[in-house]
């Protein structure tokens, strides 16, 4: 029961994950760009979340529908001020900029919120469960996280696939310079394509930080789940990433059952299997 | 009317230059066929036509509008449609996504997605298939189609027949006269001289990125093609 119950907890913590590496997806499948503040935004999300509550005492889920949208539009400026004049240099000077962005998003918190270790207070919401069978309790907070990492996959999956923008953010990922020739604008759908990363990372910053404590530096640590779950899963397959986030969460959890102390390991060492015997990861494709 | 007027296009791909201080003016509702050598610089007219490559000097006029410095989007809602050489399909997207892209800047026009399976009739029962799957004549038919749907006055195809078995050339030129009597002015590089002698209104020679000769097919001899195409000067042989 033991075994089947960590099953669940990380089927669960899979779908954060997942929720968690879709941008990353996203913004390497549609613009080749290896975003490597991804981890960083999660935890700028959090604290602007830990700031906006405290400074003005909504609700967290007030807080949550603020936060999202806000980080899609920085998405788009980021996108167009910092990100799209690197894009003609190659991918190293893309590489460049967003460890560069990493290492400033990183020093500007420490600047203005300490390095203590914070959480956000979900309430009663994040700590209560239900039992769902014998000894197998779900917690709320996790199974809402998974379900709208499903719904928030699914949104995604119906934009690219049914309308004339998602169709050209897939166009311009297989061939740039063609898409430009039917009308796409490059720089407005890299704008979109950006936007979409930073709220879905966004969100998953901020349910990152309901489930466990974070601190300035947490991103670089973060960022690696993301990598795993879009490199198990298949790159550039939106599936695949979920699937890729959930054999990483259920790794780690049943990890966690052999021994607390193999959680983290378990979880490098799938990865490290898919990158020695599937290199092209577990659902190779590409929707985006 | 003119559609199209290029006066003075320099053109550079690197330190070549690729079409040298060409003018040329195309009626409306006429099709023009660009003939030259490997190297004559027609790729890279049609490129810079679309708004690919940037123009070192000279202006480009889209019905009575300049141009010249439009980027490749904005010339898709000014009317230039190109389909570029080697086909390009986006792999990725199924027969009908690749054709809907085209649709995409919403220009108003005849062509719509029922239109374009009008003209090509096999196309409506493959159009959940990759695009990746098709032949190359089917590709050359889907990227004419994915153009089409931008609805374009100006439509520029690279080298329509490279690569296509004869009788396939016979079925896209048919679907071209189609094209250009639903109102579209077309501008066709084209390899095969005697293909492009056959279907084009007017021809223009390109050598070196000049054109060194220019006219209506049926005022032209085989003899001052053939000298302008290798570019052979008076005496030389």
């Amino acid at each position: 029961m033991q075994w089947i119950n960590a099953v669940v907890q990380g089927l669960l913590l899979g779908g954060l994950y997942a929720l968690f590496a879709t941008g990353l997806s996203l913004m390497f499948g549609v613009m080749r760009i290896v975003n490597l503040a991804h981890g960083d935004l999660a935890v700028v999300a959090s604290f602007l979340a830990l700031a906006l509550i405290s400074g003005t005492g909504l609700p967290l889920w007030v807080v949550i529908v603020v936060t999202v949208p806000l980080f899609a539009v920085l998405g788009y400026l980021t996108q167009r001020v910092l990100l799209q004049g690197s894009l003609s240099s190659g991918p190293l000077a893309t590489l460049l900029v967003t460890f560069g962005l990493s290492i400033v998003l990183q020093n500007v918190l420490l600047e203005i919120f300490s390095a203590d270790t914070r959480t956000l207070d979900g309430g009663a919401f994040a700590t209560s469960s239900f039992q769902l069978a014998g000894s197998i309790t779900v917690g709320w907070l996790p199974l809402v996280t998974f379900l709208l990492a499903c719904a928030v996959l699914a949104g995604i999956q119906v934009f690219l696939s049914r309308t004339g923008l998602g169709r050209m953010l897939r166009a311009s990922s297989d061939d740039r310079e063609t898409a430009n020739l039917v009308g796409a604008d490059s720089r407005h759908v890299y704008g979109v394509a950006t936007a979409i990363a930073f709220a879905t990372v966004a969100l998953a910053g901020l349910m990152f930080a309901m489930r466990s404590s974070f601190d300035p530096a947490t991103g670089p640590s973060r960022l690696i789940f993301a990598f795993e779950a879009v490199v198990i899963g298949g790159l550039g397959s939106l599936w695949g990433t979920l699937l890729g986030g959930i054999v990483l969460g259920v790794t780690q959890s049943l990890g966690a059952q052999i021994d607390p102390a193999m959680t983290l390991l378990a979880g490098h060492l799938v990865f490290l299997a898919v990158l020695a015997f599937r290199p092209q990861g577990l659902l190779a494709g590409r929707t985006a | 009317m003119t559609l199209l007027s290029i006066r003075g296009l320099t053109v550079h791909h690197g330190l070549l230059r690729a079409v040298d201080g060409l003018s040329l003016e195309m009626e409306r509702g006429e099709v023009l066929a660009i003939i030259g050598a490997n190297g004559a610089g027609k790729s890279t007219l049609l490129r810079a036509l679309a708004g690919l490559d940037a123009p070192t000097s000279g202006t480009v006029h889209l019905d009575g509008r300049d141009i010249t410095r439009f980027p490749a989007h904005r010339r898709v809602s000014a009317g230039i449609a190109l389909v570029p050489e080697g086909r390009r399909l986006f792999r990725s997207l199924t027969v009908e996504e690749n054709l809907l892209t085209g649709a995409y800047r919403g220009r108003p026009g005849p062509w719509s997605l029922e239109a374009v399976y009008e003209l090509f009739p096999w196309m409506p029962d493959r159009r959940r298939q990759n695009a990746a799957q098709l032949s190359g004549g089917e590709q050359q038919s889907v990227a004419i189609g994915r153009a089409l749907l931008s609805n374009p006055d100006l439509l520029l195809i690279d080298e329509l027949s490279l690569g296509l078995a004869p009788v396939i050339v016979r079925r896209i030129y048919g679907a071209l006269r189609d094209i250009v009597a639903a109102g579209t002015t077309a501008l066709i590089v084209e390899q095969d001289v005697s293909q492009a002698m056959r279907v084009a209104d007017r021809v223009n020679c390109l050598l070196e990125g000049r054109s060194v000769l220019a006219g209506r097919p049926a005022e032209l001899s085989a003899e001052q093609v053939e000298r302008a195409y290798f570019g052979i000067r008076d005496g030389e042989d």
